[in-house]
């Protein structure tokens, strides 16, 4: 009986193979974004444990010189007085054809349970002895190409860096007697003398002030998946419309099977077994094609990971089991949630219902109203959170009760637009048009629904990225005004430094910081000159009345929008800092990319509360023609590297590198996604077109002839994706605002200005109506060539 | 003097439909001739699988015939583009179809008048009145899945005649009616066709029926036979 009663079932799927390709397809798609995603999650967040034991420095407190540098001879006064200190030294080098950061390490003293102390104790003589080892992951060695010494590969080694011995680093980074920061051992010997007493200067960093990088990035994850979910539900709208569509037309199947003895029960579980089958299947479909989707955006993830974080993320993906797991089930549960409610339809019909397919303008009437209150709840929601919510979570709850009110609202306003085109139509064949537009809604609505979500997200997203570049660039250009920025590595060096700038320069401003606890936040406080390059540049998003005057007075500061924003502090506020006092807030202003607080006091106020800040970083007023012959000079002449040199246009160019980097992947998935939308409204008219024969031989043996059928047919479908993408600019205005001014700002700690760009929506617009000319066309053409024997036999079936 | 006899406005000459079947193909018409004049009606009798509705088809020019030829009003609709042959649909046959096939989008009044706007003969009085002969004058609000297969059958006919086409091709238009209802409706047909010199091919079953045609057409075997 369970055999015989199977076959019947899965006839249908042999009869209607192009349905069955659309359901398989579209949850194919569904988990293939949905496990893309995740697995740039996971292989990122792999990445984070991994960099975290590779010096075992999480848990570790560290030395670190507050403006950068450490001269080595305060490490071996350290190692003589007893204490248990390693150093590190950091940095960015040109090696063979790629561009590395050097992680220089002293094995004899390296963190014990360290990956890097593991590799480096192996042979520590070939370590560290001319010309010396490197260890770098496969594909930095790759990337690398010929390097002046071996390099062995070391998958441990997060991407990008290569491990070497301190000395090599100091060699290849022109900072020969220096290190950068001193990682305090575990189990210090008892009776050590003072820290501050043999290397005062030195500012002891507990592990726990650390921003930790997991942290840190959360956000950006948390984007990604919120992406991915919107790309999943997207999917699943196929699935539910194709799945819908074979419990109608199997109604007749249904109840023949149960008539002829099929219990109701059996009848249930071998559907869903029938679900079950085609989750594994398109699942494992999807599993595959995530991954490979995943491995195409990991590298700019990685990018935009090291760029904005400095996490070190590995641009090579792994399977991992768990990932795989994850992926199947939620393909599963996706097909069960989209054959939910046919079983549950079928669970009460009775054995003798009506085996014609149920009459869908007055169930859709019926659902439309349940749909229109369910809209109006979530809209009601959304207004809400906007009102009282607070934090990520209700942001993102906020987001998904818009857009989901939004998709819902889709049909009920093609309705009743198609009903007052029905009244103003003035011919037969318009008023049809009109009529057989609405009748049909139902059927392509799950369609709609998904096309208008994925144009929202694309206005949404690409208002929200366009608005931030703009932001961006304009920022970039009042915050990097100097021509030149240049460190030095030591006091005196720094001294010499000022003095063959001075002559040649319009003016040496200092950038000049501190670490310290503001509002209980880890923040760096930089001293300021008044000049005009600040008072006239500077992007203040909110400034007390003679902001500036009262930063050079030390009577106020300005404070970061992150810091404002986290501390509720703004303009008429007043801020405790260590040394200085409690001062007014004078001004707030924009500091994109940067996740940590900043402030900002007048020079003396900060020198007075800071006398042990170094003073070695120097922003430079110049001709920017003189630049490059000023950097050879200094490199000449006081033998500075030229790591420590920039130029504006270098600084603004890897700004913005960063930048790009960041939204390639949302660029991406935005891509993604409308297509997803486009293959839904696609399989949901070639599912339709089969149906409609019997909707459409009246008219041709009335006299309308298939070309003309077939170009009423791809109007209605180009007006109803038209208006859908009507509908999805408002729509795609209020997401562009949630994450502009909720969003990023729980997100990243900064709001921006919403900008409008109507080339973009017009260039999407353009886009969406191609989508659904090429998704309406075929079943166009399929009727335009229909055979006048297959119109004929809706007629002969009468028979 | 003698009068030229004016060109039937339905003939069919030799017609001949073949099918291809699993097993070879099979010769549905073999050879079927007739004429119907202006103002007269013909049944189209035979069993099941004889033929009738595939004639009923090829003279509506939504099937081709294989041979011979089908002329209405003395034209040739083999021999017209499709464009010209959907004209000729919607000016001047009228087709009732035995599953009604109303156009579900449309409302009882909308699809009454459909096919006369479509013609450009559009008279509401004229829908007006069929409707309440036809007795469905109250139902015009109603959208044809509210309607009752007999309703339906009734729209139907009142679309066809609403047109006022010069042939009237009916595939059983009383199959789905009471034979109270079936006899009134047939009534109408007969005498709308009449006073508007339409010509009627009635497809039927029952020779009850036949017997109020002024001629009939016996197919068996996919061929002319006697009654």
């Amino acid at each position: 009986m369970t055999r015989a009663a199977l076959s019947a079932l899965l006839s249908h799927w042999r009869r209607h193979p192009l349905q069955l390709a659309m359901l398989l397809a579209g949850l194919a798609l569904a988990t293939a974004l949905w496990s893309g995603v995740q697995a740039l999650n996971a292989e990122a967040r792999a990445s984070y444990d991994r960099a975290g034991a590779f010096l075992a420095e999480a848990d570790l407190a560290r030395l670190e010189a507050p403006a950068g540098l450490i001269d080595q001879a305060d490490y071996i006064a350290l190692r003589r007085a007893g204490w248990q200190v390693s150093p590190v030294l950091e940095g960015r080098v040109d090696l063979g054809a790629s561009r590395v950061t050097l992680l220089g390490v002293e094995p004899m003293t390296a963190p014990p349970g360290a990956v890097a102390a593991d590799l480096t104790g192996a042979d520590p003589v070939a370590f560290m002895s001319a010309p010396g080892q490197g260890f770098a992951a496969p594909e930095t060695i790759r990337a690398v190409g010929d390097a002046p010494f071996e390099l062995i590969e070391a998958p441990e080694v997060p991407v990008g860096q290569v491990l070497v011995d301190i000395g090599l680093a100091q060699a290849l980074l022109g900072l020969e007697g220096q290190v950068g920061r001193l990682v305090l051992l575990p189990n210090q010997p008892l009776g050590l003398p003072p820290l501050n007493e043999i290397a005062p200067h030195l500012q002891r960093v507990d592990p726990e002030t650390e921003t930790d990088l997991a942290a840190l990035t959360d956000s950006f994850h948390l984007n990604l998946t919120a992406f991915g979910l919107l790309a999943f539900a997207v999917g699943l709208f196929i699935v539910h419309a194709a799945v819908g569509l074979a419990f109608e037309q199997r109604r007749g199947v249904f109840r023949t099977m149960r008539a002829l003895g099929l219990p109701l029960g059996r009848l249930m579980a071998l559907l869903a077994a029938e679900m079950l089958i085609m989750g594994l299947l398109a699942g494992t479909v999807g599993l595959v094609l995530g991954y490979l989707v995943a491995g195409v955006l990991l590298p700019d993830v990685a990018a935009t990971l090291r760029g904005l974080y400095g996490a070190p993320v590995s641009g090579t993906l792994q399977f991992r089991p768990a990932w795989a797991a994850a992926g199947l089930a939620m393909a599963l549960a996706g097909v069960l949630v989209a054959g939910g409610q046919g079983l549950w339809q079928l669970a009460r019909l009775p054995v003798l219902a009506p085996a014609r397919p149920r009459a869908w303008a007055r169930a859709s009437g019926r659902g439309m109203r349940v749909q229109g209150v369910a809209a109006t709840g979530l809209a009601l929601l959304a207004g809400a959170l906007v009102v009282i919510g607070d934090g990520l979570i209700a942001g993102f709850v906020l987001l998904a009760a818009l857009l989901l009110a939004a998709a819902l609202f889709v049909p009920l306003v093609l309705a009743a637009i198609c009903a007052l085109g029905e009244r103003w139509a003035r011919g037969p064949v318009a008023q049809w048009f009109w009529a057989d537009g609405r009748q049909n809604l139902p059927r392509l609505s799950l369609a709609l629904m998904a096309l208008m979500l994925a144009l929202a997200a694309n206005i949404g997203v690409g208002t929200m990225v366009s608005s931030f570049r703009t932001t961006f660039v304009g920022w970039l250009d009042q915050r990097l005004v100097a021509e030149f920025y240049v460190t030095a590595r030591t006091e005196a060096e720094a001294e010499a430094l000022r003095a063959a700038l001075a002559p040649r320069t319009d003016a040496v401003l200092p950038v000049w910081f501190a670490e310290a606890t503001i509002a209980g936040l880890p923040a760096r406080l930089y001293g300021t000159a008044d000049h005009a390059t600040f008072r006239d540049h500077w992007p203040l998003i909110a400034e007390a009345p003679g902001a500036w005057d009262r930063l050079a007075a030390g009577e106020g500061v300005m404070i970061n929008e992150q810091l404002a924003r986290a501390a509720d502090l703004w303009p008429g506020d007043t801020v405790d800092l260590p040394g200085a006092g409690r001062l007014a807030v004078a001004g707030v202003y924009s500091d994109y990319g940067n996740p940590r607080a900043q402030v900002m006091l007048g020079i003396d106020a900060f020198l007075a509360a800071f006398p042990q800040a170094p003073r070695l970083s120097h922003a430079v007023r110049m001709d920017a023609a003189e630049v490059p012959a000023l950097m050879a000079d200094l490199q000449d002449d006081l033998g500075l590297p030229h790591t420590l040199m920039s130029d504006q246009a270098q600084a603004k160019a890897v700004s913005l590198q960063i930048f790009e980097r960041t939204f390639v992947v949302t660029g991406a998935l935005n891509i993604l996604t409308l297509s997803v939308a486009a293959l839904a409204l696609f399989a949901s008219l070639v599912t339709l077109s089969g149906m409609r024969l019997a909707q459409l031989a009246p008219l041709w043996a009335l006299g309308l002839t298939r070309r003309r059928l077939a170009a009423l047919d791809l109007a209605r479908g180009m007006v109803l994706a038209g208006l859908t993408a009507v509908l999805a600019l408002p729509v795609g205005l209020m997401l562009a605002q949630v994450l502009l001014a909720v969003i990023n700002v729980q997100a990243f700690g900064w709001r921006l200005p919403m900008q409008v760009f109507p080339a973009d929506w017009a260039r999407l617009g353009a886009w969406a109506l191609l989508a659904a000319l090429v998704a309406c066309a075929l079943p166009a053409l399929r009727l335009a060539r229909s055979a006048p024997a297959d119109l004929i036999r809706v007629f002969a079936h009468e028979r | 003097m003698t009068h030229p006899e004016p060109p039937a406005a339905l003939a069919a000459r030799d017609l001949v439909k073949r099918f291809r079947t699993g097993e070879g193909p099979v010769e549905v018409l073999r050879g079927v001739s007739f004429d119907l004049a202006p103002g007269r009606s013909m049944a189209l009798t035979g069993e099941s699988g004889s033929g009738k509705s595939t004639l009923l088809h090829i003279c509506a020019g939504l099937e081709p015939a294989d041979g011979g030829a089908v002329l209405v009003a003395g034209q040739d609709i083999a021999a017209l583009p499709e464009a010209a042959r959907a004209a000729l649909r919607r000016g001047t046959l009228g087709l009732v179809f035995q599953q009604f096939n109303l156009i579900p989008s449309l409302d009882v009044a909308r699809n009454l008048a459909f096919q006369a706007r479509l013609a450009g003969r559009h008279d509401p009085a004229q829908v007006a009145e069929l409707a309440a002969r036809l007795g469905i004058a109250d139902l015009t609000a109603r959208y044809p899945e509210e309607l009752s297969g007999g309703q339906q059958q009734r729209v139907a006919i009142g679309r066809c005649l609403a047109a006022r086409p010069a042939v009237v091709l009916a595939d059983e238009p009383t199959g789905n009616l009471d034979e109270a209802t079936g006899d009134r409706v047939l009534d109408l047909l007969l005498e709308a066709c009449r006073d508007a010199g339409a010509a009627l091919l009635l497809v039927t079953h029952s020779p009850r029926l036949a017997a109020r045609c002024d001629a009939r057409l016996h197919l068996h075997a996919g061929l002319v036979a006697p009654a």
